[in-house]
């Protein structure tokens, strides 16, 4: 033991110990502060939070749980990356490729597709829990707005990423997703009052969706550039002010 | 009534440091969902069907199953209302409901008493309107969208007579303006009373002094919103009872 405690002390005395760490940890109130405040990660939690707000019973963990799960698809995701193309020649060939030849490439595709849709239940038992405590209530009404528009996102970063295997399961199922935008009052071709606006199969909401008239190569490349580079963009700093509203606001709970 | 409420005896100053009490209990939930899904994921297989041919659509084509709430409501609306119009004030009558519940009760814990009328409409919309027609749509639709049962073979030559009618027809007008009138009167009558019927409920429920604390603007809003969720159900009672197609019928739109 006195072997150990030295090897221990050792370590956590060292110059290099010292310059990453700073300071050692003592288990004091001040410094179970300093843990949350000095870390760049743990700061967007608050120092201290009311007792019942942390019980399983009371938070479900969801919210929570459907940001480690963007993290998730954000990981697997970056290196799905690597392998695929969004390129209608080669995309097919790409899943193949990355399922039966890529070190862990059917273990990381599986978990990014399960992590997303883990990800919307996730989102929706969220969104549940906050509706079953009344969290939305002031001073919290507009972070419920940005978790509406978050919810919204994550099924839009779904509904996007459906595509990109490109095999048959992908585009009829973007197809019949994305049909309804044809349907847009005024601005889709075969909704209503379309003709005074003169939309038509190429130049309407839905042709702005697909790159085009119909899905295809266009679609694949512009659903990709969504998938990977703009929603996952929107979506972080919308949560950047979710979190930091919640930090602001503290967590839900009864008045004292 | 809501003073009943046992009083719950709080100390004064219930905070706890959240290093280590919350950040131990993120962690291990963390890591147990992290086990659970690569479990899954070495179990599961994540689908990859041929490549894509746009020559060749299959029956039935179905969106993404979070989706598929949507593709029900095809059946009972036209696209441009059950594609874009209702989700759109899905999402908008989602945003305002901080803003039209003024209830001050039930603000951090869970609490059915003293606000069943905000839980309740929660749950029609959620679980039932959301939920169930996911679970519809999502094991009861076979080819050509038709209803099966997850034990039947799906026939793609089922034949489903179609038998539906527009809702003027039924009423005797067989002109065409006249079944346009006829069916403008129905959808504004179904406004006039589902808003009527609203206020005097909430005159009468609620009372008169909460009418005037919550305002006009607050109840035309939520009215509204709701005439539109319940014209859903409506719609598909209509449908599946009495066969109606639609109830209004004109050269630029149906509903």
């Amino acid at each position: 033991m006195k072997l150990l405690e030295k090897i221990k002390n050792d370590i956590v005395e060292s110059h290099v110990w010292k310059s990453i760490f700073r300071h050692g940890y003592e288990d004091t109130p001040r410094n179970r502060v300093m843990m949350v405040t000095s870390n760049v990660f743990l700061h967007l939690h608050p120092a201290k939070v009311r007792r019942h707000a942390i019980r399983m019973r009371f938070t479900w963990c969801m919210g929570g749980l459907t940001f480690f799960m963007f993290l998730i698809t954000a990981v697997t995701g970056v290196y799905l990356m690597f392998y695929y193309r969004p390129v209608a020649e080669y995309a097919y060939a790409d899943m193949k490729y990355l399922e039966f030849d890529m070190p862990f490439g059917m273990l990381m595709r599986n978990m990014h597709r399960w992590a997303a849709h883990a990800m919307i239940v996730f989102v929706w038992l969220h969104m549940f829990r906050v509706f079953l405590t009344g969290s939305y209530k002031p001073p919290r009404e507009f972070n419920w707005i940005v978790g509406v528009l978050l919810l919204v996102l994550t099924l839009l970063l779904s509904f996007t990423g459906y595509l990109l295997p490109w095999d048959q399961l992908a585009i009829w199922a973007v197809t019949v997703g994305s049909n309804m935008a044809r349907a847009t009052p005024l601005l889709g071709y075969e909704g209503p009052f379309a003709e005074f606006v003169g939309a038509n199969p190429i130049y309407d909401a839905r042709a702005f969706l697909f790159g085009g008239g119909e899905i295809g190569p266009h679609t694949l490349l512009r659903f990709y550039i969504l998938h990977c580079i703009f929603i996952p963009l929107v979506a972080s700093i919308l949560m950047i002010v979710h979190f930091w509203r919640i930090r602001r606001d503290g967590f839900s709970g009864p008045s004292l | 009534m809501a003073e009943a409420a046992p009083e719950k005896k709080l100390p004064v100053d219930d905070k706890i440091h959240t290093w280590p009490h919350l950040v131990r209990m993120e962690f291990l939930v963390a890591l147990f969902v992290f086990v659970a899904l690569i479990l899954w994921a070495l179990m599961v297989d994540a689908p990859l069907e041929e490549p894509a041919n746009p020559t060749r659509t299959p029956n039935p084509s179905k969106a993404p199953w979070y989706f598929l709430g949507l593709q029900e409501m095809l059946v009972y609306f036209d696209p441009w209302h059950a594609g874009v119009v209702l989700p759109s004030l899905i999402i908008v009558g989602l945003m305002v409901i901080p803003y039209i519940d003024i209830n001050p009760k039930g603000n951090g814990y869970y609490c059915f008493k003293e606000r069943k009328y905000e839980i309740l409409t929660f749950i029609l919309g959620f679980h039932i309107l959301w939920i169930v027609t996911i679970i519809i749509g999502t094991f009861f639709r076979g080819p050509g969208w038709n209803l099966f049962w997850p034990w039947q073979r799906w026939d793609p030559h089922k034949v489903v007579a179609l038998t539906n009618v527009d809702l003027p027809y039924y009423f005797g007008f067989r002109h065409y303006w006249a079944a346009a009138a006829f069916g403008t009167f129905a959808v504004l009558a179904y406004f006039v009373v589902v808003i009527a019927g609203f206020y005097w409920w909430v005159v009468r429920v609620k009372g008169k002094d909460f009418m005037e604390r919550w305002g006009m603007v607050r109840f035309t809003i939520t009215a509204v919103l709701l005439a539109l969720m319940l014209s859903l159900p409506a719609k598909m009672f209509l449908r599946l009872v009495f066969n109606v197609k639609y109830i209004l019928v004109t050269p630029w739109l149906n509903i």
